[in-house]
């Protein structure tokens, strides 16, 4: 601008009106990364003690497959918000509350009482009876929920889906000897 | 008449006249139109850019009718598209239109480029070009991943679970990733509207304006010459060249070269509605309630590969594959242009673009074939559904019987095929009994390892005795069983003393 073109007096007001498009747009938009960004919650935010009901209906020695509703459910969800927990009750009125999704890439396990392993369809991974890796790709055991017995009522700290991200407990296997191979028997 | 028909004619010239002098395109129109093209371009090879914008086209309007029913509820999807399918006249039709559409589209919008790759289109002036397309390449994926997921069906809910996992692997801020992904804590009513939305108009919308600069850049920059081998791309002679070839030898686009792309979108179109017609909609499959479980989930074909790689890949790798591979990949393609920009396009000079090319398409052919049947899958029905063929129990022992039993209720079959049915995803078992000892089976089922569960826990030493006596039973008759190394006579021949030995491990 310093070489021959002059600043007019028009076009010193389309530069003032650029800027105050500017200035106008951030204020509108900034506030609105906040909308976008709503999902995003500190830890902890998804968390609420949910019942999966009576005791009695875990026999103890077995395990089952039990239903709740996510407690953060909205209208829209329809039957998305209704989940699947395996729930093993080991006797003694000490349980395992697992997640359904497999610590691989979330599909669902399903639990085979006659060899007692949860088996995954999508790519294979297998887990023990407690939950441990037992093979297949999964990066270590099934998610946990942590669960308490209040008035013989079963109730688990549930509301988001797990992932290797959120602060579901690490079931660990310790190999015997340095092996891959569980110590088992 | 023929005064109705003069009058007629000159009503609509009329009339065009009257909009022409307003609008004033038909000058930019005709010069875009007509504007030479090499000679040699009017070819078969050069109609897969125009396929692609047409299958573009088929897939808006399509896409617009569906929306007219379609209804973007975690709630109420599944049940809408149930209407299309059955209810509504045609609606199964248009929703195979738009589902085949978009199979053809990744299929010629990937032989698009590879074409251009192969005819070296890539190189100078037309860098941009390229980039924008390696963009639309993307976008195109984009739209066949997010359709898939407002097919909302159980294949739908559970990919997103699939996606969420990939997510939360991300370091430090995968787990606001995965919020920001689903739009909540769970795969649910906010999770299908976010996809709706970049399905519908996010990614659309910037593809329509990709497509738009891309055709642009065509025009302006001039189709790729077909390349001759020897010729040398030089940024201070290539444009005096092309024009020479485009201006000596050249033939207008309209219509010495258009009429192949016009016979080709046409044969693609039918195609596309013949599938349509023949293969009907994809989908959708179980209705999209997490709680029923006995489901196995499968992406659609074009993302095959990546389920095929993601159960082969060493747990080590996983990860790193899952997030540097995708931007390694993107970075190469965005970069080719501007490292390989100059030079040689004929592929008769390019051994090592046709090798990548040839290489590439292998592997994902291979890996495709494998996701077709999943031979890294436990078949969960195995156990129960595939029976022992009757003759390899017929003339066995009780005890070889009862491991018979055993074998099948553990669902040992449900990864172990035997006779050729049950599980691919540890070792057939015809002839295992001349693999291993009977020392070798007793430790692998107790112990595990190799990829296999321990049974130690869940079996009894009967039962384990009773197993790995039926185990041996699995070889071919005048096979050798397995020996021993250390006790090469004791375990051919089988004596009483070596038994008691193994029974005491």
């Amino acid at each position: 601008m310093s070489e021959g073109k002059p600043v007019t007096r028009r076009s010193m007001l389309m530069y003032i009106g650029i800027a105050m498009n500017a200035v106008v747009g951030l204020a509108v938009a900034v506030p609105v990364v906040g909308y976008l960004l709503g999902p995003i919650k500190r830890k902890g935010a998804y968390h609420r003690w949910i019942t999966l009901g009576p005791i009695s209906n875990f026999p103890a020695g077995q395990t089952r497959l039990a239903e709740f509703v996510n407690p953060f459910k909205t209208p829209q969800d329809g039957e998305t918000a209704n989940t699947p927990c395996w729930v093993r009750h080991i006797g003694g009125g000490k349980f395992q509350v697992f997640a359904i999704n497999c610590a691989h890439l979330n599909c669902p396990v399903r639990w085979f009482p006659q060899s007692e392993l949860f088996m995954c369809p999508c790519h294979g991974g297998v887990y023990y009876a407690d939950g441990s890796r037992a093979s297949g790709p999964p990066p270590r055991g099934l998610f946990e929920y942590k669960y308490k017995v209040i008035d013989n009522e079963l109730h688990i700290d549930a509301g988001q889906m797990p992932t290797l991200a959120n602060e579901a407990k690490l079931v660990n296997i310790t190999p015997c000897g340095g092996g891959d191979t569980p110590c088992q028997g | 008449m023929p005064g109705l028909k003069e009058g007629a004619v000159s009503v609509a010239k009329k009339t065009y006249d009257w909009i022409e002098r307003r609008v004033q395109l038909e000058g930019p129109i005709k010069s875009a139109a007509m504007h030479p093209v090499p000679r040699n371009t009017a070819s078969w090879w050069y109609v897969f850019g125009s396929a692609a914008m047409t299958l573009l086209m088929l897939q808006v309007v399509t896409g617009i009718l569906l929306a007219l029913v379609y209804v973007p509820s975690a709630g109420q999807a599944w049940s809408s598209l149930n209407l299309l399918n059955h209810n509504l006249a045609l609606g199964w039709f248009l929703r195979a239109m738009h589902g085949w559409g978009s199979n053809f589209m990744v299929a010629i919008v990937v032989i698009h480029m590879v074409q251009v790759f192969l005819f070296g289109a890539y190189k100078y002036p037309r860098e941009l070009t390229w980039t924008l397309g390696v963009f639309m390449l993307l976008m195109t994926l984009g739209m066949a991943f997010t359709g898939q997921v407002l097919r909302f069906d159980q294949d739908a809910y559970w990919g997103l679970g699939i996606g969420a996992s990939i997510s939360s692997r991300i370091p430090v801020i995968g787990h606001w990733v995965v919020h920001l992904l689903l739009g909540g804590p769970i795969i649910g009513g906010a999770t299908l509207t976010r996809f709706f939305a970049l399905h519908v108009f996010v990614i659309p919308g910037i593809l329509l304006a990709f497509t738009g600069l891309h055709v642009w850049l065509v025009l302006t920059l001039g189709i790729n010459e077909y390349p001759k081998p020897g010729y040398i791309v030089r940024p201070g002679t290539y444009e005096k060249d092309y024009e020479e070839l485009t201006h000596k030898d050249g033939i207008p686009f309209v219509p010495d070269a258009l009429w192949k792309d016009l016979f080709f979108s046409a044969a693609i179109i039918a195609a596309v509605a013949i599938c349509a017609f023949a293969f009907g909609p994809f989908g959708p499959t179980g209705q999209p309630d997490p709680t029923i479980i006995q489901t196995a989930p499968k992406p659609d074909y074009f993302f095959l590969w990546i389920y095929a790689v993601l159960s082969y890949l060493p747990e080590s790798l996983e990860t790193p594959f899952l997030l540097v591979a995708p931007v390694i990949g993107i970075a190469v393609l965005l970069a080719l242009p501007y490292v390989a920009g100059k030079g040689e396009k004929s592929w008769y000079r390019r051994p090592v673009a046709v090798l990548v090319v040839v290489t590439l398409a292998v592997m994902w052919g291979t890996f495709t074939h494998l996701a077709t049947f999943t031979p890294w899958s436990p078949i969960m029905t195995a156990w129960s559904a595939d029976t022992l063929p009757a003759q390899m129990v017929h003339a066995q022992t009780p005890l070889e019987r009862q491991g018979a039993i055993v074998f099948q209720g553990k669902q040992c079959r449900n990864c172990h095929s035997v006779a050729g049915t049950g599980g691919m995803r540890g070792p057939a078992l015809d002839g295992v009994a001349t693999r291993m000892t009977e020392d070798q089976l007793i430790r692998q089922v107790i112990q595990g390892g190799g990829n296999m569960p321990a049974y130690g826990k869940n079996l009894s030493p009967p039962q384990v005795t009773a197993l790995v006596s039926f185990l041996e039973t699995l070889r071919k008759p005048g096979q050798q069983p397995a020996r021993d190394s250390a006790h090469p006579f004791e375990a051919g021949q089988r004596p009483q003393g070596a038994e008691g030995k193994q029974s005491a491990f």
